[in-house]
C-alpha cells in the first residue's frame, strides 16, 4: 500500500514540473527574439506621425502557406487614381511577428501610373503582415493578412 | 561588387503603365545569423535604398530592412509619357552605390 502511495505522488511531481519547464521555454521563446505586436505598433505609429487608419483600399498579397520563410513573395496594390493631387504617398510593411517589425518602405509619385510593388521577404514565423497606405491628401489606410509559415527565415 | 538586372520595357506608348522589374545579387545579411562553427553573430549588411528615376526625376523608391530576402527583387509600375532614360541605384550600407540604365522609347 504504501509503494503505492509513493508512486502516484511521485508521478504527479513529475507532471507539475515539467509542466513548469515548458512554460519556461514558451516564456523564454516569446521574449528572446521576436517583436511583439506592441514593437510593430510603435514603429506604425512613428511612420503614420499617430495618424488614424482605416481598413480598406489597401491589398497586400501573400501566400496563404510560405513554406521558406527565407523569400516569401509579397505584393501591394492601392486604389488610387495616381493624379498629381491624388496619389498614394507611401506603403509601408510591417511584419508582427517578426524579430525586427520592419519590413520596407515603398514611395510612389503620379509618375508611378499605378500604386503597386513586389518584393521577397523573410519572416521568422506564421504571423499577421500590416499594411500601411499614406495618401497624398494625409489619409492613412491599412490591412491585415495572415501567413502560415512552414520555416522561419531569420537565421538562428 | 553586386551585379544587377533591369527588365524595363525599350517602347511604349504615351498613356501606357509600364511594369518594371530589377533584381540585384546581394546576400542582405540581416545581422541575426550565426556562424555555425564559432557561434559568432555575422555583421548585418545590406542594401537599404533603392532608388528608380526618369530622366533625372525619382519616380520609385523604397527602403530595405533587414527582413528583404538575399538578392533582393523589386518591381513597380511606370506611366510612359515621353521618352527618356531611366536610371536605377541601389545604396549599400556601407556607402556602395550600383547603378543601372535603360532607354525608352515613346511612340
Amino acid at each position: 500500500m504504501t509503494k503505492m502511495k509513493v508512486e502516484v505522488l511521485d508521478r504527479r511531481q513529475f507532471v507539475v514540473a515539467s509542466g513548469a519547464g515548458a512554460a519556461a521555454i514558451i516564456a523564454g521563446f516569446s521574449s528572446a527574439a521576436n517583436a511583439t505586436p506592441e514593437k510593430a505598433a510603435e514603429w506604425i505609429k512613428k511612420l503614420t506621425n499617430g495618424a488614424k487608419a482605416t481598413e480598406g483600399k489597401i491589398k497586400v498579397d501573400l501566400p496563404e502557406i510560405a513554406e521558406n520563410g527565407n523569400t516569401v513573395p509579397i505584393k501591394v496594390s492601392v486604389e488610387s487614381p495616381m493624379t498629381a493631387d491624388n496619389y498614394v504617398k507611401a506603403v509601408h510593411l510591417i511584419a508582427e511577428g517578426n524579430p525586427a517589425p520592419e519590413l520596407c518602405s515603398f514611395y510612389f509619385t503620379p509618375m508611378s501610373g499605378k500604386a503597386n510593388a513586389a518584393t521577397r521577404v523573410r519572416l521568422a514565423r506564421t504571423q499577421k503582415v500590416i499594411g500601411i497606405a499614406v495618401m497624398s491628401d494625409g489619409k492613412v489606410y491599412m490591412s491585415q493578412t495572415q501567413v502560415k509559415v512552414t520555416i522561419g527565415g531569420c537565421g538562428g | 561588387m553586386a551585379k544587377a538586372r533591369v527588365k524595363a520595357p525599350k517602347k511604349a506608348k504615351a498613356g501606357d503603365i509600364v511594369t518594371i522589374k530589377t533584381l540585384i545579387t546581394h546576400k542582405m545579411e540581416s545581422g541575426r545569423r550565426k556562424n555555425k562553427k564559432t557561434g559568432e553573430v555575422i555583421p548585418r549588411h545590406i542594401i537599404d535604398k533603392f532608388t528608380a528615376k526618369f530622366n533625372g526625376e525619382t519616380f520609385f523608391s523604397s527602403d530595405w530592412h533587414g527582413a528583404i530576402s538575399a538578392n533582393p527583387y523589386m518591381s513597380f509600375s511606370f506611366k510612359a509619357s515621353k521618352s527618356g532614360e531611366f536610371e536605377f541605384i541601389w545604396h549599400d550600407e556601407k556607402g556602395e552605390i550600383t547603378s543601372k540604365k535603360s532607354k525608352l522609347v515613346v511612340a
